[in-house]
């Protein structure tokens, strides 16, 4: 009996050697553990926390306006006497959903562009690359606004302007590995059995030069909230009364002398969001580092 | 015994653009290959043997010339008939640690070409097709849910064989198929390819610079010099009577294990001429010991004994025929 569960297991362990092989090497990383753990408790805490402050959103003591911490409200409260844990952790929502949506989606495109370019070579890839060439010498923040500035404030408005600012470095980081694998003979060898464009592209080329696009990304949402948050800060982005981080920064800023906390809140937890998923891309990049494998 | 004929190429000329100019990587090759024969074709590094390989069976697109598979055209094919032809085409690789996915499970690379050629209802059937290809090759069963990186070289190139036969070709190129295994594992290789073209019939183009691997293999063999085709011959013949003075050097420098047997080589003097805007007539002239004003003038192959092509205009000369 215990021959044949041992074998089951060996079966089992053998399909899914690569994935287990990287969750092993993830979570023997310091900085991916810490990363995931803190970014797991944000997380948490953006998405059930809201619950368990004790005050709603938009519940309100005008006689508390701009009060620093204390035991009823350990964040203090906000220049319109609103709780500041509770405004943190709705905002925490907004600011966690666009920066990782655009991260991904920018990548999605960039990675798409990216193969294309790197697999067809030749006049496409000329045209595409100096079109992101362009496309990235634009600064991020001024492209943000001007799509703010063309479609309106709002949640998707906002999204497409970080999505379209993330898509050059995803294209360039993808089309570079494109380059180096697509030399390899096992592409060759794909053709020659009657693989499509489409198939080669996606089955055979997409898992061999993923990787360092998946680190890029990761880092990239770290990025992309900071930018979502100057976007609020600057009016541009999500509009109050909703509690985006940066609007929240946004709202303390004529009073830094005075009550520190309504910046320090917001930013702080920006600063700890940045460095998790900073963290966490580190130790995915040492994980996923073929170089590593054994 | 024309109609035994698979392959015919006619003036097949591939030219690479490079900054340089144009660099002549196959000019004017022509022969033709016999259903289920192996022509080994030899040359030193870079004289576009494996070039001519991928160009024969339309991994790159020829400059010039035709390839007839079975009297059909195919060197411009497009769509239909191309997919046609690359099921009868298929290639071996050199290096078997880079012609596999190294994300595909061995069972997945092998079922590849199944699932492209729409020849099978569904997975059970490719998957049991695929047990029977690997069988055939010898790998074993145990191994299908294995990644290529976990597998040695000869298991892995034996797997880049099975993903070659899965479509019953009737021409696999053999792109120097073991240079890259070690000795032990290089004869269990060839003597599988040996076996399986006695099982199955196709026709190899063995493409090596290993001369006692091509000896043992090929019915004829094709010697090659800076793009072009200098000595066609049966492998016997060519061994013993070599006509073209390059093959002559070449064989010359092929070890002996017989230490009564002085090696008598013919040293070539000079560096391998340019491929690069190569001037016409004779490619070896420059190197050639008994070269002359006459080999400025463009050669061609011609049969000078029965099945015996040389291209060299003092080869009768040379050889006293």
């Amino acid at each position: 009996m215990t021959d044949v569960k041992e074998k089951e297991s060996a079966k089992s362990k053998r399909k899914s050697s690569m994935t287990a092989e990287f969750a092993r090497r993830l979570v023997k990383s310091w900085s991916a553990k810490l990363g995931l753990i803190l970014m797991l408790f944000i997380i948490l805490a953006c998405l059930i926390g809201p619950y368990f402050t004790g005050y709603d959103l938009n519940w309100q003591d005008q006689s508390l306006m701009r009060a620093g911490p204390s035991a009823q409200h350990i964040f203090g409260c906000d220049t319109l006497g609103r709780d500041m844990l509770t405004r943190l952790l709705y905002g925490g929502r907004y600011s966690l959903l666009m920066g990782i949506t655009s991260a991904v989606l920018g990548a999605v495109v960039g990675i798409a562009i990216g193969l294309i370019a790197g697999y067809f070579g030749g006049f496409t890839e000329t045209i595409i690359m100096r079109f992101m060439d362009v496309w990235s010498s634009l600064p991020g923040m001024l492209l943000c606004i001007l799509v703010s500035a063309a479609m309106g404030n709002g949640f998707f408005p906002t999204v497409l302007a970080l999505t379209i600012g993330s898509i050059p470095g995803g294209a360039r980081m993808t089309r570079g590995q494109v380059l180096s694998e697509r030399s390899r003979e096992y592409i060759e060898a794909a053709e020659s059995i009657n693989c499509s464009k489409l198939s080669i592209m996606f089955k055979h080329l997409l898992p061999n030069v993923i990787q360092p696009s998946i680190v890029i990304t990761t880092m990239s949402v770290g990025s992309t909230i900071n930018m979502a948050a100057s976007l609020s800060y600057i009016g541009l982005g999500i509009q109050p009364p909703a509690p985006e981080w940066g609007a929240l920064l946004a709202d303390g800023k004529n009073y830094v002398t005075t009550n520190p906390h309504l910046i320090a809140v917001p930013g702080i937890a920006i600063a700890l969001t940045v460095l998790a998923i900073n963290l966490l891309g580190d130790g995915l990049r040492d994980a996923l580092d073929p170089k590593l494998r054994g | 015994m024309a109609d035994n004929t698979l392959l015919e190429i006619k003036h097949l000329k591939k030219y690479f653009r490079v900054p340089a100019g144009q660099n002549h990587a196959v000019d004017d090759v022509s022969f033709s290959i016999q259903r289920g024969e192996t022509l080994g074709v030899v040359g030193e590094s870079g004289c576009g043997k494996s070039t001519l390989g991928r160009t024969i069976i339309r991994l790159l697109e020829a400059t010039d010339g035709q390839v007839l598979l079975n009297g059909q055209d195919i060197t411009h094919v497009s769509g239909h008939k191309l997919r046609e032809a690359r099921e009868k085409l298929q290639i071996v690789f050199q290096d078997p640690y880079s012609s596999l996915n190294p994300r595909l499970r061995i069972e997945s690379t092998i079922m590849e070409p199944l699932q492209h050629s729409g020849r099978f209802k569904n997975k059970a059937e490719m998957r049991e097709e695929a047990n029977r290809l690997m069988e055939l090759v010898g790998i074993d069963e145990r191994l299908r849910q294995s990644y290529p990186h976990e597998l040695d070289g000869g298991r892995r190139q034996r797997v880049g064989i099975a993903r070659a036969l899965a479509l019953n070709p009737d021409f696999i190129v053999c792109d120097e198929p073991v240079s890259a295994l070690d000795v032990s594992i290089q004869a269990q290789v060839l003597n599988l390819l040996m076996d399986l073209q006695e099982k199955m019939g196709m026709a190899y183009m063995f493409v090596t610079h290993d001369l006692s691997v091509v000896r043992h293999i090929s019915n004829n063999i094709l010697v090659m010099y800076l793009g072009q085709a200098v000595e066609k011959a049966p492998t016997e013949e060519l061994f013993e009577k070599s006509l073209h003075p390059y093959t002559k050097a070449l064989l010359s420098a092929i070890p002996s294990v017989d230490i009564h047997r002085p090696m008598k080589r013919i040293e070539l003097k000079g560096e391998i001429t340019s491929p690069i805007n190569p001037k016409p007539g004779c490619r070896f002239a420059a190197r050639c010991p008994y070269a002359s004003p006459q080999c400025e003038a463009p050669q061609t192959l011609e049969e000078v004994l029965p099945g015996h092509f040389v291209q060299c205009c003092r080869c009768k000369e040379i050889n006293s025929l």
